[in-house]
């Protein structure tokens, strides 16, 4: 057996073994986390609504969305008779697979890293754009109005939101002088971002809900204004992918936040002693950070669409603006 | 406007027999009037120059010809005014959506229901049914009916 | 298709159609708009989904057997229509009704006008986008489904007053119940107040949206909050008297401007009166019969009657006319959703998509009354 591993190392090489091992290992991640953060948002709305959520299938009906994710396999994928066949198709993978490339640069612990690029967070805001390239395939190839409207709504929605966010992390850049996300994780060995930027942080992940498409901002899936907005026409595995890319992408995007500004896997100043692993440091603080999100979520209504983007263009973006200056000058004052 | 001041305008537009007091208690109106098809407009331009708002529309079906009926009603207490126009068989009015919005939908009903073709209606197609229906149910040659009466069966003559 | 808008199309714009099965619309409503991107040009609400010809069976029916009929007309009101029916008949046969029937009608009406108005307000914020509070609404309307199912037997379309008064009396379990009712939603007020009337999303969704001031109120033949969001003291309560309620100490609540925001705090505030008036009504119950005797089969005298009374809706009216038998000549019921929703063709055009779920939340219209 371990020879058999042996063989299989050196014929892949020491890199590659890595990769393929990581991937292996970021897709039974993303399964998992599926499976766990649909049973956390269940639990935390129905506590939040004064009810309980699944609680017959396992302990605590943890086994839910198992049982759900079967139900959903199960079903037959139709395909409407006048979508443009091609695009409705690749709508669902071109949403699921950006997703997956993500998870290659970001830090799990020290050594649980897959491939630790000089250009890592370039990576991650890169392929996340592939979201709205998706999402308005998808809208335009269900051959629906409501499906339309979504998709528009979403696509003027990320593109306003990622200004923002990429202003907002540059703040971060400038103190850590590198794209490379260990070494944006070094850069707080003495006190985490989001003492002394806590303007960013905030920033950062009100644009996140953002561009997750999550609640107060999640117009394009505004159930009740236009059913089910771009994923109306999509059933059974093909909804489950776009379901599947929404929550990874809560993942990505609070694993992100915790390395930018919460000092990634390192442990909190005063609890060094404890013999935890930056493993678990790391989970502990995104999964907290998704708690928050979906707690907004189930507290907050709508925005209307126009008062979403006046709140991007007429706030957000100058605030970042003047955020960056000011810390930049900051930051060349210290050093 | 008064309920005295409404009476005054109206008598201009109708002769004054043809305008009745009535019970509230009794029948829940203050005044009652009856009106020829042709003077319905000027009827209802009083009344909203009076300030009042269009409550209902009706329709009734007698042996000796279908009614409509309106209601007003002011924004002060017991203000409700009954106008009565008495038609022939396949008869047409005026409609009066140009001087009350609401009528628009009443007066569909109206039709709907009943048949009754109103004159220079805007948009006169029917509002309750769907669009290809080819009969109008409340008419009493119509489905399970209990009574066919003519108006001297239901309504004493007021007094004026 | 509808004749308006069989023009020429440019092509900016386009035809959206919403419902008739929609998650808002609330009932099988069809909004037929004509959008030029966003923006509403043209609104047609199209009804009639749900005809289900009432007015055609109560020529056929008995005075008697038509009472349920009322309460299916209006499923959230079903005490108000209820009530409204009977005391038409009552007043136009003559009937005179015992003190202690007229309370407890009272009583059970006003609470039927807080669980609509609970109702409207789950799904107006669900509506918009904040999923809890419709189920803190919820939670509180059970309580009120409860204490009406134990006097009425039913929790929805109840047929609870009778010609002469009502079916069953009132026990000690009815009155505490309610009491504690009543203290409970009160202490509720302060929740509903921090988790939606001052949130600021909230707030910009309903500030200045769907303006319907005075005149085109009575353009329309508006009644109800939307009425008295737009500042007029209209209130069938007050204006034409009926039951107990010259008796009974209550105010009626305005607004200012007329927006969705003003009609939330109408009737937001209208419960609280409600909630003065069931308490008013327990403590002065008299004792004494609760149902007049009747003859068998109610054969009102000759003519045409009109009564009105204050759904939670607006102004509900019965129009009977009556041949002297026992079987109505015409029956017409004036509900107060059928004028509300007509103004919308006037609202709607000039506002965003996304604006209309909102406007028509905050109208408040229940589908079936409006089809009959």
């Amino acid at each position: 057996m371990a020879a058999a591993w042996q063989k299989l190392v050196n014929f892949l090489g020491p890199d590659l073994t890595i990769i393929v091992v990581g991937l292996v290992g970021v897709l039974a991640l993303v399964q998992v986390n599926a499976l766990f953060l649909v049973w956390l948002e269940r639990k935390v709305a129905a506590h939040i609504q004064l009810r309980i959520g699944p609680k017959e299938v396992g302990p605590f009906g943890i086994l839910q969305t198992i049982v759900d994710g079967v139900k959903l396999v199960s079903k037959e994928l139709i395909t409407p008779r006048h979508v443009d066949r091609k695009l409705f198709m690749l709508a669902p993978i071109a949403i699921f697979l950006p997703v997956l490339v993500s998870f290659v640069v970001i830090p799990f612990s020290e050594r649980l890293h897959i491939r630790d690029l000089n250009v890592g967070l370039l990576v991650i805001f890169a392929f996340s754009t592939f979201n709205v390239l998706a999402i308005l395939m998808g809208g335009w190839a269900s051959n629906n109005k409501y499906s339309l409207l979504g998709a528009v709504r979403s696509v003027a929605q990320n593109v306003a939101y990622e200004i923002p966010l990429l202003l907002s992390i540059l703040s971060v850049l400038l103190w850590s002088n590198s794209l490379q996300m260990s070494v944006i994780v070094e850069s707080q060995s003495n006190v985490w971002n989001v003492f002394w930027m806590p303007v960013a942080a905030l920033i950062y992940l009100i644009c996140a809900t953002a561009e997750t498409n999550r609640a107060p901002f999640d117009i394009p899936e505004a159930e009740s204004e236009l059913v089910a907005g771009f994923h109306t026409e999509y059933s059974g595995m093909r909804f489950a992918l776009f379901f599947l890319a929404e929550y990874s992408n809560m993942l990505i995007v609070a694993a992100v936040a915790t390395t930018l500004f919460f000092g990634g896997w390192k442990s909190p100043p005063f609890l060094g002693f404890l013999p935890v692993p930056g493993l678990i440091w790391f989970l502990l603080k995104t999964y907290i950070l998704i708690f928050v999100v979906m707690w907004v979520r189930w507290t907050f209504p709508r925005l209307r669409f126009d008062q979403l983007m006046n709140f991007c263009w007429k706030i957000m973006i100058p605030l970042a603006l003047f955020h960056l200056i000011v810390y930049a000058g900051i930051i060349k004052f210290i050093r | 406007m008064s309920l005295e001041d409404l009476r005054e305008e109206l008598s201009k537009v109708v002769d004054a027999t043809d305008i009745f007091p009535r019970d509230y208690q009794k029948d829940g109106c203050v005044l009652e009037i009856r009106a020829d098809a042709d003077k319905i407009e000027a009827v209802a331009e009083a009344t909203r120059d009076a300030d009042f708002f269009l409550e209902c529309i009706t329709g009734l079906d007698f042996t000796n010809g279908p009614q409509v009926i309106y209601h007003f009603n002011a924004f002060s207490n017991l203000s409700r005014v009954l106008v009565r126009v008495q038609l022939a068989r396949n008869q047409s009015l005026p409609t009066i959506s140009s001087i009350y919005d609401a009528a628009i939908w009443y007066e569909r009903e109206v039709f709907d229901l009943f048949g009754i073709h109103f004159d220079n209606h805007p948009d006169l197609r029917r509002i309750l049914l769907p669009e290809d229906a080819d009969f109008h149910p409340l008419l009493k040659d119509f489905g399970k009916v209990h009574a066919f009466r003519s108006t001297e069966e239901i309504y004493d003559e007021p007094d004026a | 298709m509808t004749n308006q808008m069989l023009e020429p199309i440019t092509e900016q714009t386009y035809y959206l159609n919403m419902g008739p099965q929609h998650p808002s619309t609330h009932g099988v409503l069809r909004l037929f708009l004509k959008l030029d991107g966003e923006y509403i040009v043209e609104a047609d609400p199209i009804i009639g989904y749900g005809h289900r010809g009432h007015e055609k069976m109560a020529e056929s029916h008995l005075y008697e057997q038509f009472l349920p009929n009322s309460s299916r007309m209006d499923y959230l009101s079903g005490l108000l229509f209820n009530h409204g029916y009977v005391a038409a008949v009552e007043k136009m046969a003559g009937i005179e009704v015992p003190p202690r029937a007229e309370y407890i009608r009272v009583i059970c009406a006003e609470l039927n006008r807080i669980s609509s108005h609970l109702l409207w307000f789950g799904t107006y914020i669900m509506d918009l986008g904040g999923f809890t509070p419709f189920l803190y609404c919820f939670d509180d309307r059970e309580n009120i489904l409860d204490i009406l199912d134990h006097v009425s037997g039913s929790r929805l379309t109840y047929s609870y007053c009778r010609f002469g008064g009502v079916a069953k009396d009132l026990d000690d379990e009815f009155i505490s119940a309610t009491r504690q009712f009543i203290e409970r939603l009160r202490s509720r007020w302060d929740d509903y107040h921090n988790l939606v009337t001052k949130n600021v999303i909230f707030i910009h969704r309903a500030k200045d949206v769907g303006v319907i001031n005075r005149e085109l109120a009575l353009r329309f033949g508006c009644t109800g909050p939307i009425l008295r969001g737009a500042g007029v003291a209209y209130d069938i309560r007050k204006a034409e008297p009926y039951s107990v309620y010259p008796e009974l100490d209550f105010e009626i609540p305005t607004g200012t401007a007329g927006d969705a925001l003003d009609r939330y705090m109408v009737r937001l505030q209208e419960m609280e009166q409600s909630l003065r008036i069931v308490e008013q009504a327990l403590d002065r119950l008299p004792d004494g019969p609760i149902k007049a005797a009747v003859p068998h089969k109610v054969r009102p005298p000759k003519g045409d009657y009109y009564f009105a009374v204050e759904s939670a809706r607006g102004a509900l009216g019965f129009y009977i006319v009556s041949d002297g038998t026992s079987y109505p000549y015409r029956l017409k019921a004036r509900v107060p959703s059928y004028g509300n929703l007509q103004v919308l063709t006037d609202v709607l055009p000039g506002t965003l998509v996304a604006d209309t779920i909102s406007i028509l939340g905050s109208i408040d219209i229940v589908v079936p009354e409006v089809d009959r």
